[in-house]
C-alpha cells in the first residue's frame, strides 16, 4: 500500500513495522509529528516526556530491558539530551535503540541552525539520514537492526525538508522482534571510571566496525554517469542535486552519514575529473574527504548558512539562472503574531509599560520581542529565562530601579524552568518569574504536557501544581492572575518588580486557539467615538488596524478577550461586533 | 524533472492552506502521479506569511519551488499572492482570493498595504483568476469554507475534471460538513469573474 505520507508520519509508521514498544519525547519542530502520529498506534507505548534528557534516559532505560524504544526531538533538544547520549553510546543497548533528531536549515521555527551531525561523531553513534518519506520509513527499520547488530544507540537525522515533506511511501506490517531479556550486567550498564574505560575502547573497535559496513552497505549508493562531474551529497541535497544536475553528473548518495566510508569515497573519487560535496550547513563530508586527502569542492563555494535548493545548485555548478518577474511596488513583510486573543499580549504589554529587563524564552511568547511590543530582552535556550534574569539580577540588581523578569511557558517551565527557579530561591535573586500558563504546548501545534492534566492520548492524569511547586522550592510570594484582565496584571507586576523579593507571578489563561475555549462575540469600534489615536493598536492585535484616520476591529478575527477594552479612553470599543460568518 | 508541475499554496497562517494541499495531493496522486508537498509548521502559522509547495510529474525530486519555477500560485490573500510572485514562471497562472488581511506592519503604521495589487498583477501578463472567497464561501453557508472556495477556482485551471476534485474532498472533509464544502467547491468552480466573462464575450 502507497500513501502520501509526512516524513515524520513515515517515521512513525517505521517505529510501527520495526515493533518499537516505548517512544518518550519532547516536542520540537520540525520533529513533533514523528511522536504524534507514533501515539495512533495502540501497540506502541508512547509519551510526551518533560524535556529530552528524561525523554532519552526513559527509552534507554526501555532498551536496556530488552524492548526496542525511541526518543524524538529537534536539534536543540539534542543538546539537552547530549548528557545521556554521549554515555549510552559506551553502555550500547540491548533491545535497539534509536534517537530521531531534526536540524531546521534555514531556521523556521528555531533559535539557531546547528548541524546534529557533530553530535553523531561527538557521541561516536552512527547517524542515518534520509532523503524521501519511503526512506525516513526504510531507514527507521534499518536503524533497529543496527542498533542490536552492533550493540549501539542510532541517530536518525532529519531536517524540516524531508520531515516536512509528504511523499510517496510503501508501507508493511508490523514484526515484532525476537524476545531479548534483561540480564544484569554491571560491567556493560554501570559506566563508573573502571567499567567505562574498557567501553571506551569498544566505543573505538564499533567505529571501525561501522566503517567497514558503510563501505558496502547498501545505503551509500554510487550512481555512475560518466566521469566529468561528481557529486558527494545525503539527505534533502541529494534531491536538490538531482532536480538540478539529472543524469549530467555521477553522485555519491550517503545514507549513513556517521561514520563515513573510506574507501567507498577514495574509488568514487578516482572515477571522476571534478567533484563536490553539497552538504547544508556544516562541511562535515567535505572535512572528512579532505582528511583522507581527497579535493573535493564544498564550502568555498556554496554557503554555511540557510537551506539549498536546485536552483542554488544549477547557479553554482552550471552558472544557470532563471528569469522571474517581480513587482515594483514594495510589499510589506508579514511576521508571525500573537494570535487576536491569545493572553500572552496583556502579560507584555504591562512589561512594556513598566519598562523591566525582560529575560525571554521559547515558546509562542517568544512574538512579544516584535514590534508594537518589543517587550523581550533575551531569548537564548529553553530554561534560559529564568536563569538568565537571576545572572543580570546578581550582576546589576534590575534595571531601572525594578526586579528583572523572566518571561517562561507553561511546558517550557516544566522543561527546564524549576531548576533555575530553584537557583533563585536558594541563592535569593530579587527576580520575579512569569510563568505564562496557557494550559498547553502551544508553538508546537498544541501538545499536552505535565502541567494540562492529560497525556498525549488525551486520557486525564495527574498535573504539576505550579502554585504548590513554586512555594516547594522556597518561593514566598507567589500570585496568580487573568492575563485578560489588564489591569490587575499590571498591578500585580508593578507591585512584584518593585518588591525586593523573590518572585512568581503565574498568568493563567488557556491558548485562544484551543478547541475547548469559547470565544465571546467580537467587539467593534464605535467609530462616532473614535479619534484616531492609536492607543488601541499599542497591544498588537492582528484584528485592530487603522482604516482612513480611525481605529477599526475586524470581527471576523476579535474571538472577544477584551484585553484592548481599558487601552481606549473614550470608551470607543464597545460590544457587538458582527461576525460575519 | 523537465517534465515537473510546480503549484505554490500561500497565505496568511491559520487560513486553512494545509487542507488545500491535502486535496490536491489526493487528486494528483490518483491521476498516477509521483507528488511531493512541503509544509512549513511551526512559528509562522502564527499569523505569519505561509508557503506550501506541491510539485508533481513522473519523478518528483525536490520538494522545493524556486523563483521563477511555480506553473501556478493559488493565493489565500492579495499581499501573498504579490510577495511571492517572483517564484511564478513566465506566463504562469495565478488564483487568487481577493481578501485583503492586514500585516502588523501595515497595523502599527511602519508600512502601507499596497493598492490595486491584483491588477498590477495582471498587467504582467499572467493568467489571472480572482474572487471574494469569503463572500462565496458565506453563500455556501461557512465562512470557514474559503479554502474550498478556492480549490473550487483553482481546479478550473487545472487539466482534470471536476468530478476528480469532488471525490477528493468526500475522501478527506468530515461527513457532517461535506454538504457545505461541495457547495463551497461548486461555487468557485462556476465562479466567473467580469474580466473573464468579459474575455469570453470578446469584449
Amino acid at each position: 500500500m502507497r500513501e502520501l505520507l509526512l516524513g515524520n508520519e513515515a517515521v512513525a509508521r517505521g517505529l510501527y513495522e520495526a515493533g518499537v514498544a516505548v517512544i518518550s519525547s519532547y516536542p520540537g519542530t520540525p520533529s513533533t509529528e514523528i511522536t504524534e502520529y507514533a501515539a495512533t498506534y495502540s501497540e506502541m507505548y508512547t509519551e510526551w516526556a518533560p524535556n529530552e534528557k528524561v525523554a532519552l534516559e526513559v527509552a534507554i532505560g526501555a532498551a536496556v530491558a530488552g524492548k526496542r524504544a525511541f526518543a524524538g526531538m529537534k536539534h536543540v533538544g539534542l543538546n539537552v539530551a547530549a548528557d545521556p547520549l554521549y554515555t549510552v553510546s559506551y553502555t550500547g543497548i540491548n533491545g535497539g535503540l534509536v534517537i530521531g533528531v531534526a536540524d531546521d536549515p534555514g531556521m523556521h521555527s528555531s533559535q539557531n541552525e546547528q548541524d546534529s551531525r557533530n553530535h553523531a561523531k561527538g557521541a561516536k553513534v552512527p547517524m542515518l539520514e534520509p532523503a524521501s518519506s519511503e526512506e525516513c520509513l526504510q531507514y527507521t527499520k534499518l536503524a533497529y537492526h543496527l542498533s542490536e547488530t552492533y550493540d549501539t544507540p542510532v541517530l536518525l537525522r532529519l531536517t524540516t525538508r524531508i520531515a516536512h515533506a509528504r511523499s510517496l511511501t510503501e508501507m508493511g506490517e508490523r514484526l515484532e522482534p525476537p524476545a531479548r531479556t534483561y540480564s544484569k550486567d554491571i560491567p556493560k550498564y554501570v559506566m563508573m571510571p573502571a567499567m567505562a574505560r574498557p567501553k571506551h575502547l569498544v566505543v573505538e573497535r564499533r567505529t571501525e566496525d561501522l566503517i567497514q559496513w558503510a563501505e558496502d552497505c547498501s545505503i551509500n549508493n554510487v550512481e555512475l554517469n560518466g566521469t566529468r562531474i561528481g557529486v558527494i551529497t545525503s539527505g534533502v541535497s541529494y534531491q536538490y542535486a538531482k532536480e538540478a544536475l539529472g543524469e549530467k553528473v555521477s553522485y555519491l548518495k550517503l545514507g549513513m552519514v556517521y561514520p563515513l566510508p573510506v574507501e567507498l569515497l577514495r574509488s568514487f573519487a578516482s572515477q571522476v575529473d571534478k567533484l563536490y560535496v553539497i552538504e547544508e550547513l556544516d562541511d562535515f563530508i567535505e572535512s572528512h574527504c579532505r582528511k583522507l586527502g581527497i579535493e573535493v569542492v564544498g564550502k568555498d563555494l556554496f554557503p554555511w548558512t540557510g537551506e539549498f535548493s536546485q536552483r542554488l545548485i544549477q547557479e553554482k555548478i552550471l552558472g544557470l539562472s532563471q528569469e522571474f518577474m517581480s513587482l515594483e511596488t514594495p510589499i510589506p513583510s508579514r511576521p508571525p503574531v500573537m494570535c487576536a486573543g491569545c493572553p500572552h499580549r496583556g502579560v507584555f504589554y504591562a512589561l512594556k509599560k513598566l519598562g523591566v529587563f525582560v529575560s525571554g524564552d521559547i515558546g509562542c511568547y517568544t512574538l512579544g520581542a516584535s514590534a508594537p511590543l518589543s517587550a523581550m530582552d533575551t531569548c537564548i535556550c529553553m530554561g534560559a529565562s529564568v536563569s538568565g534574569a537571576h545572572g543580570f539580577d546578581k550582576a546589576v540588581g534590575g534595571h531601572n530601579g525594578k526586579s528583572a523578569v523572566a518571561v517562561i511557558g507553561d511546558s517550557t517551565f516544566i522543561h527546564s524552568g524549576i531548576t533555575g527557579l530553584i537557583n533563585v530561591a536558594y541563592n535569593q535573586a530579587k527576580t520575579v518569574t512569569v510563568i505564562l500558563d496557557n494550559s498547553i504546548t502551544g508553538m508546537t501545534g498544541h501538545q499536552q504536557n505535565p502541567a494540562t492534566g492529560y497525556t498525549i492520548k488525551g486520557e486525564p492524569t495527574s498535573a504539576v501544581d505550579l502554585e504548590a511547586l513554586c512555594k516547594a522550592v522556597g518561593i514566598q510570594r507567589v500570585r496568580v492572575v487573568d492575563p485578560y484582565d489588564l489591569e490587575d496584571t499590571y498591578n500585580t507586576l508593578k507591585a512584584e518588580v518593585e518588591s525586593g523579593q523573590p518572585s512568581v507571578v503565574i498568568a493563567r489563561r488557556p491558548c485562544a486557539l484551543l478547541k475547548t475555549v469559547t470565544h465571546q462575540q467580537a467587539f467593534r469600534m464605535e467609530q462616532e467615538k473614535c479619534v484616531g489615536c492609536k492607543a488601541c493598536l499599542q497591544i498588537g492585535c492582528p484584528a485592530i488596524s487603522i482604516k482612513g484616520d480611525k481605529a477599526f476591529i475586524d470581527a471576523n478575527q476579535c474571538v472577544g478577550c477584551g484585553q484592548c477594552l481599558s487601552l481606549c479612553r473614550l470608551g470607543a470599543i464597545v460590544e457587538g461586533g458582527k461576525n460575519r460568518g | 524533472m523537465d517534465n515537473t508541475k510546480s503549484i505554490l499554496i500561500v497565505g496568511v497562517g491559520g487560513q486553512g492552506t494545509l487542507l488545500a494541499s491535502k486535496l490536491m495531493g489526493h487528486v494528483l496522486i490518483h491521476k498516477g502521479y509521483d507528488v511531493k508537498v512541503s509544509e512549513v509548521h511551526g512559528m509562522s502559522q502564527r499569523g505569519g506569511s505561509v508557503v506550501t509547495y506541491v510539485r508533481y510529474g513522473s519523478q518528483v525530486h525536490s520538494p522545493l519551488i524556486e523563483l521563477g519555477e511555480a506553473d501556478y500560485i493559488l493565493s489565500f490573500e492579495q499581499l501573498e499572492a504579490a510577495r511571492y510572485l517572483p517564484y511564478l514562471k513566465l506566463g504562469g497562472t495565478v488564483v487568487a482570493n481577493s481578501a485583503a488581511i492586514d500585516p502588523m506592519p501595515v497595523i502599527t503604521g511602519v508600512s502601507r498595504y499596497p493598492e490595486h495589487l491584483l491588477e498590477e498583477i495582471k498587467a504582467r501578463s499572467v493568467a489571472l483568476s480572482t474572487c471574494d472567497a469569503l463572500e462565496l464561501a458565506r453563500q455556501a453557508g461557512n465562512a470557514k469554507a474559503v479554502n474550498v472556495v478556492l480549490i473550487g477556482l483553482f481546479a478550473k485551471q487545472m487539466p482534470f475534471d471536476g468530478q476528480d476534485w469532488k471525490e477528493a474532498i468526500k475522501a478527506t472533509v468530515p461527513a457532517r460538513l461535506l454538504d457545505v464544502n461541495m457547495k463551497a467547491f461548486e461555487l468557485g468552480y462556476q465562479y466567473q469573474d467580469q474580466d473573464q466573462c468579459q474575455d469570453q464575450l470578446g469584449i
